[in-house]
């Protein structure tokens, strides 16, 4: 991801013109072993039951003493009853979707936060899919709770799971077009009036990024 | 849409007939549906009704009293929160973030802050009376949910007092908030690095006295529907949920302690020094509505015993900061109640606008444009009265949330409510989805 | 309406007013229709003690909107249930009054955004506009009370013809907001 700077007229004329600064900040990469606490043991277990790990886990980041594994999204149903059933991670606390714009080819990202209530284990699965081709497999089959997150997934960013009993709007009216948490879908306020004024909307005032 | 018309008995659909009933005309309806043959009959419990705890539309398929199939649609009340704290800085996103769930306004902000904190690497230097306060604050929060989750329950299955009662309780409570931080509801006191302000003086006996009066006027409503034969008959064995569905479901709060296992995040994964405080985890193992309910009463006796322990812990600290010493995070005035019963800092604004260029560049830099959170993204969860609240954040560095998720409980929580109901009657219905307690701002955010 | 339509303007008619205002007044029933935190402050009115709304007898707070003259929306009001606001408002009989109570039901509030409507007056026509976030219980209560008396001087038939003539007139010429002089001019 790279910054243009916190100034730079980008469309409203603001005045203190930094405009030629460009920060790049460096993306995570994969976290080196030993990643520390429970961590080294989860990524063990799940190596040992499912011996194509380094096909399906892309990269595995450990950050702010928190794990997250990178999941093909091809192999994220085997991984996840693995890790359901093996490692006793019963619990998913939802999707979770983020749209990085910038990130060509891996723009829409679905996060799923995984509990384990034997062990108190916490885990996090991410999945990256392109803008043009937005689908996941479901994983209804495998925690049931995550029928209505998929769906508002679905109705925020437009991720298509496939396989999911009846993927249909479920925060937004039926017929709404569009889907809104995506970061190319404006926010859609109005113009506050006072008498004399208007206030832009907070996605058209000028902005400290 | 041209041709509807409210007062018309029925009409025709894509989907069928459609009869539209207003009170006193149900002969009418059961004659023209016993004429079609049809035995099934798609009723909905739309949005606007007095026992769905909010705007929640419950589609029932019964046959008879019988539900066959139960179905929940949300959204009524979605208001994109998230994504207009996209828009905002940290510190003015604990106000967006206090009106999702607004029962347990604290807890919302609280698990933002927690998260905020992580992703900042500052957990450890909030500062210990900060950290108290929030404690105490959020035990007294759960006090006023389960308050009105008691009251409200009680009222859709018929015994108005109890409401009477717990919104008495809920106004004790409520005078205490409004004390501490100006505002009864939505206070937004829980900000990034610590709390709003401090207590002001006098507060911690006018909470001392509180507690001895909440634990007195508990007794009401205990001595009203526990052991009351009417209150049993119509909760127990209703609403059944055993582990398996709790856990394929991902419910988690009061349900998940109904089927006996003593899961309380606030045990299990402790924030906020609770490892520090001697309470109980309340559990039942009936699975059923009876069940949460008592788990809902006894939990309003633990929280006032850590709010007594807090409250201890708060007098050793006196003259202790409730910000976070870093300058580049913390909110740059201190805030307290002044005279005139407005919170100021004169002082502050003395510096800033006579003394020191400085001081006022830094205001104004912290105000308008706020704290920068190094990249990352970070899974803060705490146990607020309906179950586990989680707050995903996403940030790029930025003086912006890049996205902001909350996993909130209720909307977990209301999914189980086809597994509760179906085949059972329908009055049962309005007990369960009152036993899950669900808030409707949490669940549509 | 009845009658006291027919009745021509005079003393027979301002009497008639009076006293079918203070009916009305009086005996006015509110519609549940609670969205949000506003909600909760609305039965803090209804149901605490201190605050209650039972002395002016309207406690009842009824479920059907049929058999309610008063709808307080409180609370955001979404996208998805404007269209279920105005059929609540439609299958009201008249005559009925609408509170807005809080920021979001009067203006959208600090919501600006595509999921709310920005105030309830894009979709049912309000009478009493209440401020706060949420207004506090006492406020609703002085909402009410100007709303009671705002009903207590309502007019009927013929002058009530006369106030809507003259109310839509200085509708018609009044200036936009933008183009008024605020504080600074």
């Amino acid at each position: 991801m790279s910054d243009q700077g916190m100034f730079g007229a980008r469309g409203t004329g603001d005045t203190s013109g930094y405009g030629g600064l460009v920060r790049t900040a460096a993306s995570t990469g994969s976290s080196e072993r030993p990643y520390g606490s429970y961590f080294d043991e989860v990524a063990d277990d799940l190596e040992r039951a499912y011996p194509l790990f380094s096909e399906a886990i892309e990269r595995v980041v450990v950050d702010r003493d928190e794990l997250t594994l990178h999941v093909k999204r091809e192999k994220l149903v085997e991984v996840s009853m693995i890790l359901r059933d093996t490692l006793k991670f019963e619990m998913c606390m939802g999707v979770s979707g983020v749209h990085y714009p910038s990130d060509s080819g891996r723009e829409l990202h679905a996060v799923y936060p995984l509990l384990s209530l034997t062990n108190n284990r916490r885990i996090r699965l991410e999945v990256s899919v392109p803008d043009t081709d937005a689908h996941i497999p479901s994983v209804v089959e495998v925690w049931a709770g995550n029928n209505w997150h998929e769906r508002e997934t679905f109705d925020m960013f437009g991720i298509i799971f496939d396989g999911h009993p009846g993927l249909t709007r479920i925060l937004m009216p039926d017929d709404w077009q569009g889907h809104p948490q995506r970061k190319d879908y404006a926010l859609g306020g109005i113009p506050v009036e006072y008498k004399g004024a208007t206030t832009p909307p907070p996605n058209e005032r000028r902005n400290y990024k | 849409m041209s041709d509807f018309d409210p007062y018309a008995p029925s009409r025709d659909t894509t989907e069928g007939t459609v009869y539209s009933v207003t009170g006193g005309d149900w002969d009418s309806l059961v004659q023209e549906i016993g004429s079609t043959k049809e035995e099934r009959v798609v009723v909905n419990m739309g949005p606007q009704h007095p026992s769905t705890h909010g705007v929640l539309r419950l589609v029932l398929e019964l046959e008879g009293e019988t539900v066959t199939e139960a179905r929940c649609g949300i959204g009524y009340l979605h208001t994109g929160i998230e994504k207009n704290m996209e828009y905002r800085s940290w510190t003015q996103g604990t106000t967006f973030v206090t009106r999702m769930d607004y029962l347990g306004p604290l807890f919302n902000e609280t698990a933002y802050c927690l998260a905020i904190e992580k992703l900042l690497g500052i957990t450890q230097d909030v500062p210990e009376r900060a950290t108290v306060i929030r404690v105490m604050m959020m035990e007294l929060n759960r006090i006023s949910s389960h308050m009105v989750a008691l009251g409200t329950g009680a009222l859709e299955l018929g015994a108005i007092s109890p409401m009477f009662f717990a919104f008495r309780e809920r106004e004790t409570v409520l005078d205490i908030f409004e004390m501490v931080s100006g505002l009864r509801m939505n206070m937004a006191y829980v900000r990034p690095g610590g709390v709003q302000q401090d207590l002001p003086a006098g507060a911690i006996p006018k909470i001392r006295e509180s507690v001895k009066t909440l634990r007195k006027n508990f007794k009401d409503n205990t001595t009203l529907l526990v052991g009351n034969s009417i209150w049993m008959k119509r909760t127990q064995g209703i609403g059944y949920l055993d582990l398996a569905g709790c856990t394929t479901l991902g419910i988690t709060g009061p349900v998940l302690r109904s089927t006996g296992l003593p899961w309380d995040l606030r045990k299990m994964a402790p924030y906020c020094g609770y490892e520090d405080y001697d309470f109980d985890v309340i559990t039942a193992d009936t699975c059923d509505v009876y069940g949460r309910f008592l788990i809902r009463m006894n939990e309003l006796e633990q929280s006032l015993r850590i709010i007594e322990q807090a409250l201890d812990k708060l007098e050793k600290l006196e003259g202790a900061p409730v910000m976070v010493a870093d300058k580049k995070i913390a909110w740059p005035a201190q805030l307290s109640v002044g005279g005139d019963g407005m919170g100021n800092s004169l002082n502050h604004i003395r510096e800033i606008m006579g003394t020191s260029m400085e001081s006022l560049i830094h205001h104004f830099k912290l105000v308008t444009e706020g704290f920068r959170v190094p990249a990352g993204q970070v899974y803060a969860a705490i146990e607020s009265p309906r179950g586990e609240l989680g707050a995903h954040v996403v940030s790029d560095g930025g003086t912006h949330p890049y996205r902001m998720h909350f996993r909130e409980p209720s909307f977990n929580n209301l999914q189980a409510t086809s597994a509760m109901s179906e085949g059972g009657m329908i009055a049962d219905i309005i007990g369960a989805v009152a036993s899950i307690d669900p808030v409707m701002g949490g669940v549509d955010r | 309406m009845g009658l006291e339509e027919k009745i021509p303007s005079g003393f027979v008619l301002t009497t008639v007013e009076k006293l079918a205002g203070y009916m009305r007044k009086n005996s006015l029933w509110p519609a549940t229709f609670g969205l949000a935190c506003c909600a909760i402050e609305m039965m803090a009115v209804g149901s605490a003690a201190r605050y209650d709304i039972s002395r002016f007898g309207m406690e009842v707070f009824r479920a059907s909107p049929r058999q309610a003259d008063l709808m307080i929306v409180a609370g955001r009001v979404s996208n998805k249930m404007a269209p279920v606001l105005r059929q609540i408002y439609d299958q009201m009989a008249a005559p009925k009054w609408v509170i807005a109570m809080g920021a979001c039901a009067s203006s959208g509030g600090m919501f600006n955004n595509y999921a709310i409507v920005q105030g309830v007056d894009h979709v049912v026509p309000v009478d009493i506009y209440l401020p706060g976030c949420p207004p506090r219980p006492e406020m609703l209560l002085d909402a009410i009370l100007k709303l009671h008396s705002k009903i207590y001087d309502e007019k009927l038939g013929s002058n009530r013809a006369e106030i809507i003539r003259e109310v839509e007139l200085a509708a018609m010429n009044a200036k936009p907001t933008i183009e008024m002089k605020g504080l600074l001019a």
